[in-house]
């Protein structure tokens, strides 16, 4: 058993710890788990990138193009940037927040006008959810990372629900566990 | 016990339970959080020193007087740092010390692309090249031991991936060490060049035992056996990449590749039919193994520049193979998305230095630090970048060059401490008349906040003396000092207007706190009143992530959740349209 994730998103919105518990939760599990992150410039609102990889045996960071089980992305674009990184049948789990990059607001660039038409170009199977929405009516738009890592948790049937709620525990910081663990709930119902 | 940690977390894991007893640094991406995590665990001294040379002589210092040392920095830090590293090889150490550098293949935030097993020939020292972070807890404290063994310095190179990437790694106690005695010794410790020449040769001979040593060394460099028909001979984590690209193949996974370990590589070529050389960087390797007489492929068929990923060693196989393997590429709509490249954030006080700047016809020489960014549309207002203190030299030559525009050299607050101060003493004392700026925003900010002489705070968390600017200035001969609030557009242009043309030399401190390190200066958001604005689009001229607008006929807005209530739009906007939401 091999899995590869990729989640994507825009610096600042936090994938850094929605990989940090996908990582805690498969090593709860007995798996080799590997991860990889952007540091540094990249993260100054740039398009940013954190892979996690593990199974009975991992050597490698970095996942190679095409070899993803799971592509999560927390803002609609930064999905379709990188969605050549999926295995063909693939699950997206793509937030439809859109963040506007400051090359289209000073008239350098386009965003797109209608992403679900190349959403379901790019992906024959995947979720659009507004997961900013749902954190926020939880207490905390912030928490729309764990909302997301509930949504995409039912692509990995070896990790139970009991693996995931102890690496919530372990990721975060204990006054925010319980509302995190209702968030990742909501995500894994959607 | 099993932790997950990452490689610069597991490099500090290492020298912890190495013993370390005083670790130096200057932060730099990626080598930033080695220091970062080594602080957090008891019983060690460390600290951020105001640059790469300062903090590689103190460690040799802490080694010479008998206890165990660290230095972190960059890549590039090394070239600042190169001075002592190529003497502290010859008069050596007497507690071990490690010089950890972190390479940036593929330039993720670097301005060059270095390869720093280079540096490790030229002082004639080792270099150990974890591949992960569990090669990164157990190479350094082998690293300290070597240090020791061999009486000299030993390097240890990271790379973006290797320093970034977690593993879960196996950790143990702290080994209990006692510091050395420091013994007078001035043919030892005193490179005269009566007794350099004497130690030139002992460095020479060292070299030979080191060879021997590390071809025996199989806990360093490790042998994959598999199918004999393709052989690999790589380090770091591009041995890692070849383990699961080529599961057939038998890989040399050399961790210890400097000295050369002639007998192992003579022993591996034996055992495979086709040898291929897979190195990250400069073909050293290779150019070696040439050279003792083995064919094999290498830099023909792999690329010489950029990170080596997966992706890129599958065209590498392709080559071999002579079949293609195919990888797929970003999809064709992925061609078309607006770019995001990184930016000044919402609320960097940056950005008014820079919005003021472009409303002149001046040159600028940049530096590097978050402010590097103001090179980028709308404010486009860096025209040169060198190097850390280059903002302030580049500035006085182009001036003394005969330049007819005025010149503007730009450094940021910690690049001032790190080597503008010299840049700006040389300037006055040779009478130019650049306008020089610091960019001061109160922290080392692009590698994450760290502290500095100007904060007021050690790494320790210990308050301390802040290093005053105007004051160095001054004694420095500086005679025109002015510190403005570069938030106050109108005054920013003000000052500019006075400072710029002087026929002296001018430095001008634009100082303001980075809103993510200090949440005080963060406001209310404001607002974009819909009715008052008329689409003019002045406030996207300042390059705001907060100040969206999806196209030119959609008048702009503010995104509450970005914006920090700097108020540098409210300056701009002719029509009063922005206001307090």
């Amino acid at each position: 058993m091999k899995r590869n994730i990729v989640l994507s998103g825009v610096g600042g919105q936090g994938i850094l710890l929605a990989a940090k518990i996908i990582a805690e939760a498969a090593e709860l599990q007995g798996y080799q788990v590997t991860t990889h992150e952007i540091h540094g410039m990249a993260q100054r609102g740039g398009s940013v990138t954190a892979q996690i990889r593990y199974g009975e045996e991992v050597h490698s960071p970095l996942i190679l193009e095409g070899e993803a089980d799971i592509l999560a992305s927390l803002e609609a674009i930064e999905a379709i940037r990188y969605a050549h990184y999926l295995l063909p049948g693939g699950l997206a789990v793509i937030s439809q927040q859109q963040l506007i990059p400051v090359t289209v607001s000073t008239g350098q660039a386009q965003y797109p006008a209608d992403i679900e038409p190349m959403l379901a170009r790019a992906f024959p199977r995947y979720k659009y959810l507004d997961f900013c929405s749902i954190a926020e009516s939880l207490g905390n738009a912030r928490m729309s990372n764990t909302v997301l890592l509930g949504a995409l948790s039912t692509g990995l049937d070896e990790i139970p629900p009991a693996t995931w709620e102890k690496a919530i525990a372990v990721c975060v910081k204990p006054a925010f566990v319980a509302m995190n663990t209702t968030a990742f709930h909501r995500g894994r119902a959607l | 016990m099993k932790q997950l940690l990452s490689g610069n977390e597991a490099i500090a894991r290492g020298a912890w339970e190495a013993g370390v007893h005083a670790a130096f640094g200057y932060p730099g991406t990626p080598s930033t959080e080695i220091l970062e995590a080594l602080v957090k665990l008891p019983d060690v001294y460390c600290e951020w020193s105001p640059n790469e040379k300062v903090a590689l002589e103190a460690a040799a210092g802490a080694a010479i007087a008998g206890t165990r040392s660290m230095v972190t920095m960059k890549h590039v830090g090394l070239n600042v740092a190169a001075d002592p590293l190529m003497t502290l090889s010859y008069i050596g150490v007497v507690a071990g010390m490690v010089v950890v550098v972190a390479d940036d293949p593929g330039m993720h935030s670097s301005q060059t692309e270095q390869d720093t097993r280079h540096y490790a020939r030229l002082a004639k020292v080792p270099i150990l090249e974890p591949g992960n972070a569990v090669d990164c807890r157990d190479f350094m404290i082998r690293a300290f031991e070597l240090s020791e063994a061999y009486r000299c310095p030993v390097i240890l190179r990271s790379t973006t991936c290797v320093s970034h990437s977690r593993f879960l790694c196996e950790t143990k106690d702290r080994q209990a060490r006692e510091r050395m005695p420091f013994e007078r010794n001035p043919s030892q410790f005193v490179p005269l060049p009566l007794w350099g020449r004497k130690l030139r040769v002992k460095v020479e001979e060292r070299l030979d035992r080191q060879s021997t040593a590390a071809a025996a060394a199989a806990d360093l460099n490790r042998e994959f056996l598999r199918a004999p028909a393709l052989g690999i001979i790589s380090s770091g984590v591009a041995a890692l990449h070849c383990l699961d690209i080529f599961p057939d193949a038998s890989v040399l996974k050399l961790g210890w590749a400097w000295p050369f370990p002639d007998d192992l590589i003579r022993a591996f070529a034996g055992k495979v039919q086709r040898l291929v050389v897979i190195e990250e960087g400069d073909p050293i390797l290779e150019e070696h193994i040439k050279a003792l007489g083995i064919a094999c492929d290498g830099k023909n068929i792999v690329p010489r520049t950029g990170e080596l990923t997966p992706a890129r060693l599958m065209q590498v196989k392709s080559a071999i193979d002579g079949q293609p393997h195919p990888v797929p590429t970003a999809i064709a709509d992925a061609a078309d998305l607006p770019a995001r490249p990184p930016i000044l954030c919402a609320g960097c006080p940056h950005r008014g230095l820079f919005y003021a700047l472009s409303k002149f016809d001046v040159v600028v020489t940049g530096d590097i630090g978050c402010y590097s960014l103001g090179v980028f549309p709308p404010l486009s207002r860096t025209d040169v970048i060198l190097c850390m203190g280059g903002g302030f030299t580049l500035a006085h030559g182009m001036s003394k060059a005969g330049e007819t525009r005025p010149v503007v050299g730009i450094v940021g607050d910690s690049t001032f401490f790190h080597s503008g101060i010299t840049g700006l003493l040389n300037m006055v004392y040779n009478r130019g008349n650049a306008t020089l700026i610091v960019a001061d925003n109160r922290t080392t900010a692009m590698t994450g906040h760290q502290d500095h002489p100007g904060t007021g705070k050690t790494l320790m968390g210990d308050p301390t003396i802040a290093a005053s600017i105007p004051d160095i200035a001054r004694a420095c001969g500086m005679k025109r000092i002015r510190v403005i609030d570069p938030n106050d557009i109108d005054n920013t242009i003000a000052v500019f207007k006075e400072e710029l043309y002087v026929d002296e030399p001018s430095l001008i401190i634009t100082q303001a706190p980075c809103v993510l390190n200090d949440k005080s200066a963060v406001r209310a958001p404001l607002h974009i009143n819909p009715d008052a604005c008329k689409n003019c689009r002045s406030c996207l001229k300042l390059g705001c992530p907060a100040i969206e607008s999806a196209d030119k006929k959609t008048k702009p807005a503010i995104n509450p959740q970005l914006c920090t209530g700097c108020a540098m739009c409210q300056q701009v906007c002719k029509f009063n349209a922005i206001t307090k939401a």
